[in-house]
């Protein structure tokens, strides 16, 4: 008695201990969405559904009952959230890795041509930033190409780029590739041009007094300086490199990739599928930041910099 | 052969007698004007100072009389628009590049990447010296302004004036006769600063280095140097020149003698006077 009259009163809400850590209010956010994503397919489902009870001659259907049938049409407007768990589940675990109904065979293909665009969008976008940087007439000359070359629509200019490159030989991996590089380079060029640019006025007059080089200035000075820039403009441009290697499968027929997925999905109306493309697709680009992310972390913290 | 070469001899040693002290830089009739948009600003004008070697020469004024611009003048870091300017004997470019000067900033501009040490390493590893020279030279540097135990620190775990004092090792690294501070100490609390001032004095008697020293504040001008040198503004011009006769030895205390006073009041009043057209 004497003790609860002293304590502090306890709060008696149950989720205060929930939400002061990350896990909680994640899966708010989580729960959050999934009701809505219910409350919607119900909503765009409906319609059909009436549609369906109308011809088959049915009247005075439950709500309930509608509600159940709505969630598990074959195929809906919007799927819903189980529906397409299953999908991927069955996509994943119960097909082999090779086989082409396989979900991970076709991620495992838009994977590959985005690693290697983004591999080659990054280095370009050094490249590129380090030229812009350290010469004026690349700076006047270099950058309003670079700007104006995101100003095109990707969708039109993919097409043109995997016609080009089969015109001249090149097929495969390569021009899917080049369509996320496209897209990667950019973000990494204008990152590294800021981060190459960021070093204080006093640490450059450092570097001046000491009858440095520009070449012992880039590597001793500025490199260090753009790092954190860096690794924040690989992570845009790791996401770019996904959309760019999603958009390079379209054109080529859909053969492969989850690009393929999406577009033969929309030709014969297997909205689940799309649906379990797309959460694929998100997944694997939030993997990918994630990798980004901690890699930069491990960086920073060996340069004492975290 | 050997009668000329001992004679030129006699005669470079002649030279240098004559000459003693030696002069380590000569600036006459030097101006610097900054174009901007809003016309020409005559930052420096019509300077002429000579310093001599072993000297501890302060820049004083207030903010804009070009006190840093002179430094920065000396360290080649501003290009003179009129006059000459010889730092040991030779142009502020070639002395540059000879390595001829440290240069310590108004911050300590520490590298957050690098330890103390490395931080240290810094100009010896652009100068390509060998890892047991650059190892041989931080350990020095870093005993000489107390900073031993603390080479394997990041600039962020020291306090300011460690950090600044691991700023003056580095510039001491390059291991030059000719020291040049911009108000090194103006970021630090005055009890920081005065502990550092007397570190400087010792540091200044043990290596016998000439020193420049930028600074706003009059006892830490009077304290520290041998020479004072009163700017004032608009255009940025050399007010007055104090000859300091306190002895090259000195503690704080001396702060409190009438000698250091006189010359507290002479460089005041040379502020005031450099002031008084203005309202």
């Amino acid at each position: 008695m004497t003790d609860t009259s002293l304590s502090p009163s306890r709060s008696t809400n149950p989720f205060s201990g929930l939400m002061s850590g990350t896990v909680g209010p994640v899966l708010v956010v989580v729960l959050a969405i999934l009701a809505l994503w219910y409350v919607s397919a119900v909503a765009l489902n409906a319609p059909f559904q009436r549609d369906i009870y109308k011809r088959a001659g049915q009247e005075n259907v439950a709500f309930s009952q509608l509600v159940a049938d709505t969630l598990y049409q074959e195929r809906p407007v919007l799927p819903a959230p189980h529906q397409v768990l299953v999908e991927i589940w069955d996509t994943t675990v119960n097909k082999k890795i090779t086989s082409k109904r396989s979900l991970l065979y076709h991620t495992g293909i838009t994977l590959s041509s985005t690693l290697l665009g983004f591999l080659i969008g990054t280095t370009l976008g050094i490249v590129l930033a380090i030229g812009i940087v350290h010469s004026r007439v690349l700076d006047k000359s270099l950058m309003p190409w670079v700007i104006s070359s995101q100003t095109i629509p990707i969708l039109a200019i993919a097409p043109m780029i995997i016609v080009v490159l089969n015109a001249v030989g090149i097929s495969g991996l390569l021009p899917k590739a080049m369509i996320s590089t496209y897209l990667s380079f950019f973000p990494v060029t204008v990152g590294m041009v800021k981060g190459l640019r960021s070093p204080e006025v006093i640490h450059m007059d450092l570097m001046h007094t000491y009858s440095a080089t520009r070449i012992q200035a880039f590597w001793k000075l500025r490199l260090p300086y753009a790092v954190p820039y860096l690794f924040t403009s690989m992570k845009i441009g790791m996401a770019a490199s996904l959309v760019g290697a999603i958009v390079g499968e379209l054109p080529t027929g859909a053969i492969a990739g989850l690009g393929a997925r999406l577009l033969a999905g929309s030709y014969y109306g297997q909205t689940v599928q799309i649906w379990s493309a797309l959460l694929m697709a998100a997944f694997l680009a939030g993997a990918l930041v994630a990798l980004i992310g901690v890699i930069e972390k491990r960086t920073l913290k060996r340069m004492g910099m975290a | 052969m050997t009668a000329l070469a001992s004679a030129k001899d006699t005669a470079m040693v002649e030279n240098k007698q004559s000459a003693s002290p030696n002069r380590v830089i000569d600036i006459e009739n030097l101006s610097l004007t900054f174009e901007t948009n809003d016309g020409p600003v005559h930052a420096l004008s019509d300077i002429d100072l000579k310093i001599e070697e072993g000297d501890f020469v302060s820049f004083i004024g207030p903010s804009g009389c070009g006190k840093t611009t002179l430094l920065r003048v000396i360290a080649d870091l501003e290009k003179p628009t009129a006059g000459s300017i010889s730092v040991n004997g030779v142009s502020p470019e070639d002395a540059r590049l000879n390595r001829a000067y440290g240069y310590v900033f108004q911050a300590a501009a520490l590298y957050p990447w690098r330890t103390i040490a490395k931080n240290v390493a810094l100009p010896l590893e652009i100068m390509g010296l060998s890892k047991a020279e650059q190892q041989e030279r931080i350990s020095r540097n870093m005993e000489l302004v107390n900073l031993t135990g603390f080479e394997k620190k990041y600039p962020w775990q020291l306090s300011g004036g460690m950090q600044q004092r691991a700023s003056i090792a580095r510039a001491l690294a390059v291991e030059p006769d000719l020291l040049l501070m911009d108000e090194p100490f103006g970021a630090l609390d005055e009890i920081v600063r005065d502990h550092l001032n007397e570190q400087l004095l010792q540091l200044w008697a043990k290596t016998n280095k000439t020193v420049v020293f930028v600074t706003h504040s009059i006892p830490e001008a009077v304290f520290l140097s041998t020479k004072i040198v009163v700017l004032c503004p608009r255009p940025g011009r050399i007010y007055d020149v104090i000859e300091s006769d306190l002895p090259r030895e000195r503690s704080l205390d001396v702060r409190e003698t009438p000698e250091f006073l006189k010359i507290a009041h002479r460089v005041r009043e040379g502020l005031k006077a450099g002031h008084s057209y203005e309202d």
